[in-house]
């Protein structure tokens, strides 16, 4: 009996967690009154730096480390709890749907420069290859549309390989030039090209999944209509579950190991034998891949792109995202994602001056805490241990 | 095409690389005290612009209307203003960081390049639209054929050279350009010899961003507008430039300025059908070139320590 009580004594804490997190976010997301806002966002940052203070934070991360799978679960529970909560609010649920959208994406920056290092200041461009082909698909083929999907990562991955050669030669500030100018050439050509619908943009049409069309509300019975944002939800959730899981099994498999061992040292890396220049491109076209993939569900969700989307600011956003939650830790991105992208639209009073606070944010966190919001914990080779 | 329009689009094209000369010039030297990128810099260019036509306004205000007086106080204050801002940005953002990795002072300097935009649209007056820049210099032209010599082009143009031979002489002429040299060459050494390291970022971050500043005017005057958003691709323009010529060297960023304007005015010329796509192309050849010269045209002196 004290292997139950032990196992529920180590989960006990991760469920309290996650319950309180769900319950703060449920309130965030249904306040209305700026004065709540700010009192709930204080009420959350005195919490945590309570928490901090005192140390239980180290039971909650051992907790959470001890049973990431039950939590995966609990996480997609709290998910689902939301969406059901604000079943018909329009606004809310495009909130949830598109942090999870930019989870996808950022997880694809994460396995390219959290785990090998390499730089890629043109995020925002990849998702928007992923956006324009799902606009281009949608509209003129009868290509099925979870395959627009696919081909929209595959369009991203094709395209960021014109830029192998140049990242591959060239080093740190070198290769971020690279990047960057790649980023802003993708901007200056949509905006200059008719066929893609110059700075106007183009429209997109909703998904469709053997004929459940993702952009009609859901009725049930006679007074019960779910907003249609629940669609994406489900779908982006699903897409979600298996990018993360490859994700976490990538970092955990050789492969991930000799990621991390390219990005920590190129030179002891190939004296040990690594192919360098293999292990920078697929995680190069992994990430890329990803970033399409978020890009082309992105778009059939919005239903309308425009070049002012996919903006070298909006490369920085997802670069920023990756930086704060704590590089290389897909945990830390969801929660770095889940601020950064919620606290400006709930904060209407500031939307103005949501860019500065937010640039000025990161300037602190850079400053004062380097590692970002939840630093990658060390490798575990063997499961159950931990650093004594 | 005749001479004459061709004589049009060299000059055009020599007062773009002068521009992004002087930017290029001003990371190259940042990377070669702190092996930094600072990002901010084209964002400095666009604040110290606008301090120049704050300025412009005061004295307006005070009542000083003699065109050459306002161009030299204008220049004067700007330039000084961000100098200061530069050694602020190097003492609080830059040297704090110096152990840190090289991507987190890449983005503390976008971020605060950012920052400075946003406080430029919120807080200028009515900064969110583009501002009309008062035409100072004489506008009398000379034309020969289908050549159009703007005397303040020329100006500008000469200016500018006069500026880049400045910055020449003071690094390879005085004292405190060894020092510079010194400190770029090899930091510990350079601190053995007696160097106060600290104070030759602060004044190389202040050369820099004082040159910014000169750039961000001669802009204004060039097109006679600037606007909030002109800091971000200025900056990545020149930061292309320095980075194509070979970083830390100083000859390298102006060939580089020019090159780049070279490609877009190239753009032009070739594609007339589609200039729209000028800077699509000179991008696209940026790229290619760093995938012939991964260091850059002139490659960086230093072997690689492992």
């Amino acid at each position: 009996m004290s292997g139950t009580r032990d196992l529920l004594a180590s989960l006990l804490p991760a469920v309290v967690g996650a319950v309180v997190v769900t319950v703060y976010l449920l309130l965030v997301l249904s306040v209305e009154s700026q004065a709540g806002i700010t009192v709930l966002l204080v009420a959350g940052a005195i919490t945590i730096m309570a928490f901090v203070r005192f140390g239980s934070t180290a039971r909650f991360g051992r907790s959470f480390a001890a049973q990431e799978n039950t939590l995966n679960l609990l996480i997609i529970l709290a998910v689902l709890v939301i969406t059901g909560f604000f079943y018909e609010d329009h606004f809310v649920l495009l909130l949830v749907a598109t942090v999870i959208i930019y989870v996808i994406a950022c997880l694809g920056l994460n396995v390219q420069f959290g785990y090998t290092g390499v730089l890629n200041f043109a995020g925002a461009a990849f998702f928007g290859i992923g956006c324009y082909t799902a606009a281009v698909l949608t509209m003129h083929t009868p290509i099925p549309h979870v395959l627009i999907l696919v081909i929209g990562g595959m369009m991203a991955a094709v395209i960021g390989s014109i830029l192998i050669l140049p990242v591959l030669r060239t080093r740190s500030h070198y290769s971020a030039v690279v990047t960057i100018a790649f980023a802003l050439l993708f901007k200056i050509f949509l905006e200059v090209n008719d066929t893609l619908g110059g700075p106007q943009g183009l429209r997109v049409q909703g998904m469709n999944l053997l004929g459940w069309e993702f952009n009609n509300n859901i009725e049930i019975g006679e007074n019960l209509e779910i907003s249609f944002y629940v669609n994406y939800i489900l779908i982006g959730l699903l897409l979600l579950a298996v990018t993360f899981t490859f994700v976490k099994r990538l970092e955990r498999s050789w492969v991930g190991l000799n990621l991390d061992a390219v990005r920590l040292d190129e030179t002891a890396a190939a004296c040990f034998g690594l192919n360098i220049s293999r292990w920078k491109i697929t995680a190069f076209t992994i990430g890329n891949f990803l970033a399409g993939m978020a890009g082309a569900l992105y778009a059939m969700m919005i239903g309308f792109i425009a070049p002012t989307n996919f903006t070298f600011g909006d490369s920085l956003i997802l670069v920023s995202i990756v930086l704060l939650g704590g590089i290389g830790n897909p945990w830390g991105l969801v929660v770095a994602t889940t601020i950064l992208i919620v606290l400006p639209e709930k904060l209407q009073a500031i939307q103005e001056y949501r860019f500065l606070l937010f640039a000025a944010m990161v300037i602190l966190i850079l400053l004062f805490r380097p590692e970002g919001l939840l630093p990658r914990p060390l490798r575990t080779y063997l499961p159950g241990w931990r650093p004594k | 095409m005749d001479a004459g329009l061709l004589a049009q689009y060299i000059m055009n094209g020599l007062m773009l690389g002068m521009m992004y000369a002087l930017v290029a010039v001003g990371f190259t030297l940042f990377f070669g005290v702190m092996d930094i990128i600072n990002f901010s810099h084209g964002h400095v260019l666009m604040v110290g612009a606008f301090a120049g036509l704050a300025t412009y306004f005061g004295l307006s205000e005070i009542g000083i209307s003699w065109a050459p007086a306002q161009v030299m106080i204008m220049l004067t204050v700007a330039t000084i203003c961000m100098a200061a801002l530069g050694m602020l940005i190097a003492k609080y953002l830059v040297l704090p960081l110096k152990a840190a990795p090289p991507l987190n002072t890449l983005l503390i300097t976008l971020m605060l390049g950012t920052v400075l935009h946003e406080a430029i649209r919120l807080f200028y007056p009515k900064g969110a639209n583009p501002q009309r820049f008062p035409p100072l210099l004489p506008t009398d032209a000379y034309t020969f054929g289908n050549f159009t010599l703007r005397i303040d082009s020329a100006m500008i143009l000469l200016a500018g050279l006069g500026v880049i031979i400045g910055i020449h002489l003071l690094i390879n002429k005085t004292k405190l350009g060894l020092a510079i040299r010194a400190v770029a060459q090899d930091e510990e050494t350079a601190k053995t010899m007696g160097i106060n390291f600290t104070l030759v970022v602060l004044i190389t971050f202040a050369i820099g961003s004082g040159l910014a500043a000169f750039a961000g005017i001669l802009h204004g005057f060039y097109y006679s507008e600037i606007n909030f958003a002109m800091g971000l691709l200025l900056g990545v323009i020149g930061f292309s430039c320095a980075i194509v010529g070979g970083l830390g060297n100083i000859y390298g960023a102006i060939i580089g300025g020019f090159l780049f304007a070279a490609l877009q005015t190239i753009g032009v010329l070739a594609m007339p059908f589609a200039s729209a796509y000028k800077d699509v192309f000179a991008f696209g050849v940026i790229i290619l070139i760093m995938a012939w010269r991964p260091t850059g045209l002139i490659r960086e002196k230093i072997s690689e320590r492992v």
